[in-house]
């Protein structure tokens, strides 16, 4: 990996001391200039993404004010908007999916990092990490064909035979729904928990563990009471990263999760979530009170992921003392 | 460094990509819209093409709704839809828009009742009745009652409607509109509407999967869909009374009532017609036509592609199930070409 | 052995099992993915897939050669927009910047990371192809370029952190100012994982269809230049996938098998090469 260092002999900075640092002053700065205009671009299409779709949402925003939030109406013919449905299937989807993904990632981020002998856990990783570039699009094609029959014949029947006390598994079972979309949406962003826990794992020192198995601890023990609390900040890293994908995850979701803007208990429920309905109607919104209350949805979405990013780093600088509030990516 | 020679080769691609324009004397038309003459459309523009190698039209099917929407964005050339553009929408285009037939299609009720082989009648009320929420049982007097000899299960109806907007929708709820004055002033017309009731399904397909996958369910979908998935559909009572399954000639039937009374901008609603073996929820597609193209190339090349489609084109309708124009309608529209600019 | 001695190891025992189990679900997901693809997918693929345009609705044969070079196209503009901003932007955070800016940049480039991809096309749409009054190639790779730039630029940073002090140092104490230390040593340095990072960015957006519906559009023809709809791998799949024919889920099935190729095989290509032979590190 480290190449040698290719420096400029002292041959080559053979003129006037003054010059020459003059000269390094300005290249530096040059440098500086360039790199910070470049960061600073990308400042530039955020804020401008949050103005455009301020802005285009303003006629809705005028007309429904708050109430946007609590209205279950979604109407297009009366021009009654409510955002409460899609904000609802938005996070049980994403919540459906962070009880799969967390668990099984952050339980073979744990094997890889820990117990695997190192060819196989690079090699483990390696698929993981080709898992994370599978598209979305191919997500949506299986869950069409696929998961959603298996779901309906026998996942669902079977959750239903022996949880349908709870709330959450019960009513008909269609296949499509908030639990298929959760599904999918956890296979999708089960390779991000478990790259960034392994990596977060594997950084945590080898003398914590040595020492831990010195004091008589088993494997398991020294990697759930030592490693793994040293790297838990990386951990919650790896979930909010999880969670924002989940939440902007559009086509796979459209597919499968039924498009209907509900609030039901039931996981079994078709639902709808913003991103789905962005994905439906924005090409063909035509009333202007129609788009811009889709638009405003959209701004939602975005100021959710906002929030969610805020809180994690919020409890990143809290759990931490080191305070530096990175998130590992 | 290893980057920038990717940079590099980057760059080069580009640049060879810019050289690779269109040859001279090409003519790009892009078009979008409704989905339920995508077929033919696809047909058309594929076998004019051939005619004339140098006018190339792109037809995305995106939905009427996204065919509207596209057009008075001018994003594209023109539009399609299969419902008629309304007054606030025309008001909204910036040149004055063009209503052109150029075949027809029916929406079917379709269903899927376990143990059910018979092909079931449907009147008006019974159907909206169920999509208002207030039949809810397959066994329903309003439903038995038009169907003797069939048992119908005491089971819930799951009804299916469409989650995008849609031309087909549109179809549906002018038809309800007309036959139930409730669903006008609950509901209404228009490509999405507040479903009383009911699971969404994006586009025809979405809604036919559904059909098929979930028991006991009812929707509508445009006839081609459930022919090509095979999904049963029933009849449907007319304004005379009879029950008539939508085919070729009861689509035909349809507009030939209505054609006599074409108006002049050709945005007319074949639901409900009269005429004893018309089929009630049948409806004409349009093509949107801005009547003004500042590329005088393009104004020709759609100019010279109606007057095929109304003619040449014709002959390759029936093959794909579509219902031909009336000869009124043609001779009408042939004249509105003139009004193109 | 006492009670709790056992108690302990087998606890020990399930929970290490455990933890294999969950790695080896993870990861037979990609194999049953790609399974399933070949299966349904690989009989549908022929020469002609490659080399023709699409057949007329309902007519046998024809291909997605316009799809491919669609996707192929979207990705370099994706690349020239996303990379240079991302990586100098990345450059910036590691070796320049004060305390608020970096600070302001590295949470904007996680917000924008996490910003739907259909918010991207529907910003996109307002930008570009509304004022150009045409869907274009254009419209779609700067939607996809904004989605790379966050993560190129966070990925450039975090291998720029990763190149060891003494480099640096090194290269300091001959003499080099800093942005000669920069571009000579700390980027070649971490150029590996740069490269690796790019690259997985333009994977990732390769499979993009939601900021494409309203920009790149779709296209049944060839798209000459730039100003024009293009059709793409990922919305034909959808498309394909969500219409009535049988056969156009026969060539989703396939489509879909093309794009998951494409991906897998130029991960797979640029990490064997970049790896060198040395095993496989990180990324």
């Amino acid at each position: 990996m480290a190449t040698t260092p290719n420096a400029t002999t002292p041959a080559e900075l053979g003129w006037s001391p003054q010059a020459l640092l003059r000269r390094m002053r300005g290249a530096d700065e040059i440098a500086h200039l360039i790199t910070f205009i470049a960061a600073a671009t990308l400042l530039l299409i955020t804020v401008l993404l949050v103005f455009q779709l301020w802005v285009h949402s303003a006629e809705a925003r005028a007309k429904f004010g708050w109430t946007f939030f609590v209205t279950r109406t979604w109407d297009p013919v009366a021009g009654d908007f409510g955002a409460l449905p899609f904000i609802y299937g938005t996070l049980v989807t994403s919540a459906v999916a962070l009880v799969i993904a967390v668990p099984l990632g952050v339980g073979a981020a744990i094997f890889l990092a820990e117990l695997a002998p190192p060819k196989l856990s690079s090699s483990l990783t390696f698929v993981s990490d080709l898992l994370a570039a599978v598209p979305s699009v191919i997500y949506g094609l299986l869950g069409v064909f696929l998961l959603v029959p298996l779901m309906r014949k026998t996942v669902q029947p079977a959750l239903k035979s022996t949880l349908g006390f709870l709330p959450l598994f019960k009513g008909p079972t269609y296949g499509i729904g908030f639990l298929t979309a959760g599904i999918v949406l956890a296979i999708m962003v089960v390779p991000f928990v478990l790259s960034v826990s392994r990596e977060v794992l594997l950084a945590v020192p080898r003398d914590q563990r040595e020492a831990a198995l010195a004091l008589g601890a088993t494997k398991w023990e020294s990697t759930w009471k030592v490693v793994v609390p040293a790297a838990r900040i990386g951990i919650f890293g790896s979930v909010f990263l999880a969670l924002a994908r989940a939440l902007g995850e559009t086509m796979a979701v459209t597919m499968v999760v039924g498009n209907n803007p509900m609030i039901s208990a039931s996981l079994f429920s078709p639902g709808y979530s913003i991103a789905a309905v962005l994905a439906n109607e924005f090409s063909e919104a035509t009333g202007n009170l129609y788009l811009s209350a889709l638009i405003e949805l959209g701004l939602v979405l975005f100021l959710l992921t906002f929030v969610l990013n805020g809180l994690a780093r919020l409890l990143i600088l809290v759990t931490t003392a080191r305070g530096s509030g990175v998130l590992p990516s | 460094m290893r980057i920038a020679k990717v940079l590099a080769v980057f760059a080069v691609l580009l640049a060879l990509g810019t050289v690779t324009v269109a040859e001279g004397g090409q003519v790009l038309l892009n078009a979008a819209g409704a989905t339920f003459p995508y077929p033919m459309y696809s047909k058309w523009f594929d076998v004019y093409r051939q005619a004339h190698p140098n006018i190339q039209i792109n037809y995305q099917s995106i939905g009427s709704g996204g065919g509207i929407r596209q057009l008075l964005d001018k994003t594209v050339d023109f539009g399609a839809s299969d419902g008629p553009m309304n007054d606030d929408q025309l008001k909204q285009a910036s040149v004055p828009i063009l209503h052109f037939p150029t075949v027809m299609g029916a929406d079917v009720p379709s269903y899927n009742v376990p143990g059910v082989s018979a092909e079931l009648n449907f009147t008006p009320e019974a159907l909206a009745g169920i999509f208002l929420g207030k039949i809810t049982k397959w066994n329903d007097p309003a439903i038995v009652s038009a169907n003797s000899g069939v048992k119908l299960p005491a089971d819930d109806i799951v009804v299916v409607h469409r989650s995008d907007g849609s031309g087909t929708t549109y179809i549906w709820t002018d038809y309800l509109s007309k036959i139930s004055p409730e669903w006008q002033t609950k509901v209404g017309k228009a490509t999405s509407v507040n479903w009383p009731v009911g699971l969404g399904g994006k586009g025809n397909e979405g809604v036919a999967g559904l059909i098929q996958q979930t028991p006991d369910s009812l929707g509508y979908i445009e006839l081609i869909y459930a022919i090509q998935n095979k999904i049963a559909y029933g009849r449907v009572k007319n304004s005379s009374g009879a029950f008539v399954k939508a085919d070729l000639a009861s689509v035909s039937a349809a507009a030939a009532a209505t054609a006599k009374f074409m108006p002049d901008d050709f945005r007319v609603s074949i639901t409900n017609p009269e005429g004893k073996a018309a089929y009630p929820i049948a409806s004409f597609t349009w093509l949107l036509i801005p009547s003004k193209f500042s590329d005088t190339a393009k104004r020709d090349a759609v100019k010279d592609f109606l007057k095929w489609m109304m003619t040449d084109g014709q002959q390759y309708c029936e093959g794909l199930a579509y219902a031909k124009l009336p000869k009124e309608v043609v001779v009408k529209e042939m004249k509105a070409v003139g009004k193109i600019e | 052995m006492s009670v709790r001695l056992i108690w302990r190891k087998s606890l020990n025992a399930f929970m290490l099992s455990l933890t294999g189990l969950c790695a080896l679900l993870t990861v037979s997901a990609l194999f049953f993915i790609l399974g399933y693809l070949v299966w349904n997918g690989g009989k549908d693929l022929s020469w002609n897939f490659f080399t023709h345009l699409p057949a007329p609705v309902g007519e046998p044969g024809g291909g997605m050669a316009n799809a491919i070079l669609g996707t192929l196209k979207l990705l370099l503009l994706a690349a020239l927009v996303g990379v240079p901003i991302g990586l100098l932007g990345g450059v910036y955070l590691a070796e320049f910047g004060g305390r608020t800016m970096p600070f302001l940049v590295r949470y904007t480039a996680d917000l924008l990371n996490g910003v739907p991809s259909i918010v991207i096309g529907i910003f996109a749409y307002a930008l570009v192809v509304i004022p150009m009054h045409h869907f274009s190639t254009l419209a779609g790779g700067f939607a996809l370029g904004i989605m790379v730039i966050p993560t190129v630029l966070r990925n450039t940073e975090s291998f720029l952190r990763d190149v060891p002090p003494a480099l640096r140092e090194g290269s300091f104490a001959l003499g080099a100012n800093k942005w000669k230390m920069i571009a000579t040593v700390v980027l070649p340095a971490a150029s590996r994982g740069i490269l690796t990072g790019v690259l997985l960015a333009l994977a990732r957006v390769a499979g993009e269809t939601a900021p494409l519906l309203f920009t790149a559009f779709g296209n049944r023809y060839w798209s000459p230049g730039w100003n024009q709809p293009t059709s793409s791998l990922p919305v034909v799949i959808y498309t394909y996938a969500t219409g009535p024919y049988e056969d156009w889920h026969q060539q989703a099935w396939a489509a879909g098998l093309v794009l998951l190729g494409l991906v897998l095989l130029t991960n797979i290509t640029v990490r064997a090469f970049l790896s060198r032979g040395s095993s496989y590190e990180r990324i």
